[in-house]
């Protein structure tokens, strides 16, 4: 059984949806006894950081993803989900999870494509994911497969090592990270299509190591 | 770099899909759950579902339709057409769709916006505007005007003040469509597309007029749209959206070219 984190935060029936397509058996919980069960716990999000983090507290759900991080628990963050495992977010000036080194940044205003047009915020649309390490998660995804994204902040690992994938919106950023049993990505793979789906099927697959 | 979008758009009445030409003579093409899987897997950036049916009492009928198209496809889909309460948006959120589109209603009642935003995230919240091209006046110094109820009524608002009001309560995104173009097929409206999608920090989706490929690289390079909307170009067969990509990335503009 697979634990779709729910912390108030935004649609997440969307991740169910795309689980069940696949044919994975999951729940969306918030229920301590539920996600200690769950041999995988993905952890989306929508929204802003500072309200994920006020109700993540709240559920004392931000010690548990810890703790099922240090049990060795593969865990999927999505979006809001990667940003705050950071350890901290521009966005509200929010104190974050900390299982990460680094912060999460706002694009910056004047941000300029290479053409040296004005770009748009929030990042919002279909762009391309440069996977960066051979990972389990991030395997038999073609080249040059695009993702869905809609967001104004990105993350900036303290380590580089933590970069699995980047991607260009008039700078380079990371847009998934991966540590341990742990892989996360700013984009939306329950709404990219085929690419999205088989990172989440490769994700079902992982155990962790 | 972020690729333009091609969206295909779905009038839905009473469950089942139409063109409308000029919002008049509207013919029927069918399932729309079907139809968003055709396109899905065409390779569609995003699709919009309008609901045109006229009676609030079958509503429930779209939003049957909706939960489908969600199990259906994995890439976003909004949903506008009769969106008037938060309670409204609520509805079509839960049964799956990634965006709801507010036009008339938001005219009439700003704060829609604002609720929305607030609410669900501005994401979520696409402002539809229909536009009238009319003189250049001290009301209207854009030239370019809003109206509701299907061009039939307008509203001494300028668009250009309007998108960048909505932009200000909490709108994500906005869909243009031009009321002079929609439905003829000869190009959208350039010049409009351009003074509101420079003078918003937001994306904007060009509609109304696609006829030829053409059409969409004019609006998407000259126009600065970051999408286009198409329905009949499409819809009758005409022309595939593979073969639009292909055709916009042969001349120099970044689409999606692998799904």
């Amino acid at each position: 059984m697979i634990a779709i984190l729910d912390f108030k935060a935004g649609n997440l029936t969307s991740v169910k949806r795309a689980l069940d397509h696949l044919g994975f058996p999951c729940l969306i919980t918030n229920s301590h006894e539920e996600v200690r069960k769950a041999d995988k716990v993905i952890f989306p999000g929508v929204g802003a950081a500072g309200k994920s983090m006020e109700s993540l507290r709240e559920l004392g759900l931000h010690e548990l993803l810890r703790e099922r991080f240090d049990a060795g628990i593969p865990i999927l963050g999505i979006c809001v989900g990667l940003q705050v495992l950071f350890d901290f977010s521009q966005e509200n000036q929010t104190p974050c999870l900390g299982i990460l080194p680094g912060e999460v940044k706002r694009f910056p205003e004047h941000i300029r494509s290479a053409g040296g047009d004005l770009l748009k915020i929030p990042h919002m649309g279909w762009n391309a994911v440069k996977f960066e390490k051979h990972h389990p998660v991030f395997r038999e995804i073609p080249a040059g497969s695009e993702f869905y994204f809609v967001h104004s902040y990105y993350p900036q690992p303290a380590k580089e090592q933590l970069t699995a994938g980047t991607t260009e919106y008039g700078m380079i950023f990371t847009s998934a990270v991966a540590f341990r049993n742990l892989a996360a990505v700013q984009f939306h793979p329950e709404k990219s299509g085929k690419p999205g789906l088989r990172l989440l099927d490769n994700f079902c697959r992982w155990n962790g190591s | 770099m972020l690729s333009k979008r091609i969206i295909p758009c779905l009038d839905v009445r009473d469950g089942k899909t139409t063109k409308g030409i000029k919002f008049k003579d509207n013919i029927d093409l069918g399932d729309p759950v079907e139809m968003a899987r055709f396109y899905y897997e065409q390779g569609a950036d995003e699709i919009v579902f309008y609901d045109i049916t006229a009676s609030s009492d079958r509503r429930p009928i779209m939003l049957d339709v909706v939960r489908k198209v969600a199990e259906t496809i994995f890439i976003p889909f909004s949903v506008g057409g009769g969106i008037r309460t938060l309670e409204d948006m609520r509805d079509v959120l839960l049964a799956g769709a990634e965006k709801v589109s507010v036009n008339s209603a938001a005219v009439l009642n700003p704060d829609i916006i604002r609720q929305g935003a607030e609410a669900f995230g501005s994401q979520c919240v696409v402002l539809g505007m229909d536009i009238k091209k009319v003189p250049v006046s001290d009301k209207i110094p854009s030239g370019y005007e809003m109206v509701i109820n299907g061009g039939r009524t307008r509203m001494g608002i300028d668009a250009l003040w309007w998108a960048q009001e909505a932009e200000r309560l909490g709108a994500g995104e906005i869909c243009l469509n031009s009321i002079d173009a929609d439905g003829t097929q000869t190009g959208y409206e350039l010049e409009l597309t351009r003074l509101i999608s420079t003078n918003v920090r937001i994306p904007v989706i060009a509609s109304g007029g696609a006829g030829v490929p053409q059409h969409l690289l004019d609006v998407l390079n000259e126009g600065c749209a970051d999408a286009a909307l198409i329905a009949s170009m499409v819809h009758y067969g005409t022309y595939t959206i593979e073969a639009i990509k292909d055709f916009l990335s042969e001349n120099g503009v970044k689409v999606r070219r692998f799904w």
